[in-house]
């Protein structure tokens, strides 16, 4: 099976359980670079995929809370590089892993190497928010090689045609915003939202997720079969410990 | 702005220059992307905003060309702006890229110093990159990270620049310089004594590159982008020109 096969995978054997995936994302390096590896271990023993984000200094996606873990991780010297070190170290962790980064630190590293350095790091794939589909035919044939994912985005203001293309384009999962906006915020999940996610599922071929603003188990339950899965970042990031957070996010 | 009945929400995230003002503007633009008009003033995000800030700039060379032209009878010899995003230079420059006996100088924020994050001048410092939606010059570390600037004018005080002067940079058709805080402060007080005009902190930068050239091209014609007026820069002046004075 393929890095982005398997991201697949994952999500849907989960979902085959009746209970949306759990998609955990963890600021790499926050709260500190010494207790990474320990948060990921936490993560990776309750989650279905993991997202690792890389650190930017400006995540114009991203709500208060990640952007506080990014400034943090950064000032403590968490780069791409010194993340790909550390995964290479717990490779075999569990749960495919996917990295979420905004676009400057992937050309810094150089997309010619980046393939390559993440697949030997057991990353499946990348998130990259600021990188429209129309832009990325680069990164796109770098993972290619290894067969790695470029998930895409769509929101609740996508067009169907755009929409179209973005899950017809998407590897991995479609990476559904619950709503327009940046990351963090608690979402009621109104019904017109439920009635967008199916729209988005009628059409993408593969697993869906929803993401930004869950935080609670009964969010959890709206969303159930509505989605595949559900992307936790913020909710995540702000707690004392990972693990326990998403544990209380399944069914009791 | 607030006089005009605006209500100003200041930014208060990241260093509280015009790229944490932009981050923050990109954020609410997308919280409520069917009830938020995104307009920026300068030549820098995603496209067409680039595109839209030089048409709607580029009034400034056209008027300044025929004016010149009337004036002088010639075009300039040449033409000098300061570049921060750009906006400003990039509406100047653009109905005299194509005569090219006109030399196009842009002056950028030179700052305290050549370091990382002493200065704002990109196109000097600056690699390729990706922020706010475009690929141009970035003041940047090594893993990507964007820098903070210094530049005594806020208007310039900016990691990035626009993409068509990256552009014109590779081209050759511009020619980019930098001027320092104390140079443009110099022009500040030149332009007050000398000819009763105030300009923006921002403007005294091409005042600089202005009087470079002049001094090496005696008896030619310049044109001046005078982009701003000082006014605004009064606490600026009183915290550094003015102190200096007194001292």
């Amino acid at each position: 099976m393929s890095p982005r096969e398997h991201v697949s995978a994952a999500i849907r054997t989960a979902a085959a359980r009746g209970e949306p995936a759990l998609v955990a994302y963890i600021t790499a390096g926050f709260p500190s670079r010494e207790r990474f590896r320990e948060h990921l271990r936490a993560v990776a023993d309750a989650a279905d995929v993991i997202e690792v984000g890389v650190p930017f200094t400006d995540p114009m996606a991203d709500g208060v809370t990640i952007q506080r873990a990014s400034l943090a991780a950064l000032a403590q010297g968490a780069s791409l590089a010194w993340i790909l070190e550390e995964l290479a170290a717990l490779r075999g962790i569990g749960p495919p892993l996917l990295l979420m980064s905004y676009l400057n630190p992937l050309l810094a590293f150089g997309i010619g190497r980046l393939a390559a350095s993440a697949a030997a790091s057991g990353v499946s794939g990348f998130i990259v928010p600021d990188l429209p589909l129309d832009e990325s035919s680069e990164l796109r044939a770098a993972l290619d090689e290894g067969k790695l994912a470029l998930v895409q985005m769509v929101t609740p203001v996508t067009g169907a045609e755009r929409l179209a293309q973005l899950c017809a384009g998407s590897e991995g999962f479609v990476y559904a915003v619950t709503m327009t906006g940046t990351t963090g915020r608690n979402v009621a999940v109104p019904a017109e939202v439920l009635a967008y996610l199916d729209r988005v599922r009628a059409i993408a071929a593969l697993p869906v997720c929803a993401g930004f603003g869950i935080r609670s188990r009964e969010q959890v339950e709206r969303l159930r079969g509505h989605v595949d899965g559900v992307v936790v970042g913020s909710a995540l990031v702000e707690g004392e410990d990972p693990g326990e957070f998403l544990r209380a996010l399944r069914p009791c | 702005m607030r006089l005009l009945g605006a209500r100003v929400v200041p930014v208060v995230s990241g260093d509280r220059t015009l790229r944490a003002a932009i981050d923050e503007a990109l954020r609410d633009w997308v919280s409520d992307p069917l009830g938020t008009y995104y307009l920026l003033g300068s030549a820098v995000g995603p496209h067409p905003y680039p595109y839209l800030v030089r048409e709607l700039q580029s009034v400034i060379g056209r008027e300044a060309r025929a004016q010149m032209l009337a004036a002088a009878g010639k075009l300039p010899d040449a033409l000098i702006a300061c570049v921060g995003g750009g906006s400003n230079s990039i509406g100047a420059f653009h109905a005299f890229v194509p005569d090219e006996a006109v030399e196009l100088i842009g002056v950028e924020a030179g700052g305290r110093g050549a370091g990382l994050g002493e200065n704002a001048a990109t196109v000097a410092y600056g690699r390729p990159g990706v922020l706010h939606g475009t690929y141009s010059l970035l003041l940047q570390n090594t893993d990507g990270q964007i820098q903070e600037t210094h530049s005594v004018s806020a208007g310039l005080d900016y990691p990035g620049v626009g993409p068509e002067h990256a552009l014109l940079a590779a081209s050759g058709r511009v020619r980019y310089e930098t001027a320092s805080d104390a140079e443009a402060l110099e022009g500040v007080r030149q332009l007050s004594e000398l000819e009763g005009i105030l300009p923006a902190l921002e403007s005294a930068h091409a005042l600089v590159g202005a009087a470079r050239w002049a001094q090496a091209h005696s008896g030619g014609t310049v044109l001046i982008c005078l982009s701003g007026r000082g006014d605004k820069d009064m606490s600026t002046l009183q915290r550094t020109l003015l102190t200096a004075e007194r001292a």
